[in-house]
């Protein structure tokens, strides 16, 4: 079975969403407190979810970025490993420097908890597979700071080799170039804002973040 | 040894605090302001008290965490 192990540092709020969605989908998964040093054998991807770790104190994502877990998520993604950040995921990323750029506060200064349309703007990664490039999809956002920032040299870099995976349809947060998700160099990591596993049930606004999972789950079979 | 660290958002990065408290001022009546930006001040204490070790390790420690440089800039005081 694919396995996937999901982060859960102090304020992670979205691990046990992701985990239903992701068991829902036919992976095994397996829940990681921060505090650990080793993970978990066999696992094929790893995963933080949404939330307000540490409070979101100092910055969101910067005392995540230097926990113990951190540090042996960072080594299994350099070692060519597999990593999905949503939302506050996504900022633990940034902060840790697996992605590049940074997520700053919202233009309007307010949290935003709706439902948002993108465009997949890269379908030929693991994560997006089942979608057509140029798809628009519906997915909710939750976040205070969502607003991607990086410098024009980085933009351009992503823009230019399809690290750019999901677009803003309506920009909501101030991000450059309506980003809302982006790819490691390499392709295997993936940062991105909307929650897809608020997206995968049927009493759920939208079922569009089923393309996600069931993409990965393909890509390891 | 006490040290205070004050955190910046980088010039030229849009600051949507800084405005917000901005358009306030000037709404009250504080015509004359042009520019705000908000940062933060941390305060530290060190059981260490060579200056020059302690703005090494305090500048060290605004790379690694209290500050990040993709968007803020830092300036560390010995107080």
């Amino acid at each position: 079975m694919t396995k996937v192990g999901i982060i859960i540092f102090p304020g992670s709020n979205c691990d046990k969403d992701l985990g239903e969605g992701l068991v829902a989908t036919g992976f095994d998964v397996e829940y990681i407190w921060h505090k650990n040093t080793e993970l978990p054998n066999n696992l094929d991807l790893i995963a933080i979810p949404g939330g307000f770790s540490f409070g979101d104190y100092l910055r969101c994502g910067a005392i995540a970025a230097k926990s113990p877990i951190t540090e042996v998520v960072l080594k299994f993604a350099k070692e060519g490993g597999y990593l999905l950040g949503i939302c506050n995921g996504f900022q633990v990323l940034c902060e840790s420097g697996l992605l590049p750029g940074a997520l700053v506060g919202n233009v309007g200064l307010k949290f935003i908890c709706r439902q948002e349309s993108f465009l997949v703007e890269n379908s030929d990664s693991i994560f997006t597979s089942n979608y057509h490039p140029g798809q628009e999809i519906n997915l909710p956002i939750a976040h205070h700071d969502g607003n991607y920032i990086a410098d024009a040299e980085t933009i351009s870099e992503l823009e230019d080799n399809g690290r750019v995976v999901f677009k803003y349809l309506e920009n909501p947060n101030g991000s450059i170039n309506n980003i809302a998700g982006i790819l490691s160099k390499n392709k295997r990591v993936l940062g991105m804002m909307p929650h897809p596993e608020r997206a995968v049930d049927k009493i759920h606004a939208s079922n569009d973040g089923r393309n996600l999972f069931s993409s990965l789950l393909e890509s390891f079979k | 040894m006490k040290v205070r660290v004050h955190v910046m958002p980088k010039d030229g990065l849009l600051d949507p605090q800084g405005e917000a408290i901005n358009i306030a001022l000037v709404n009250m009546g504080f015509a004359e302001v042009k520019n705000v930006k908000q940062g933060k001040v941390i305060e530290l204490e060190l059981e260490e008290e060579d200056k020059i070790v302690v703005k090494n390790r305090v500048e060290e420690m605004c790379q690694k965490l209290l500050a990040n440089s993709v968007i803020e800039s830092f300036q560390v005081e010995v107080i």
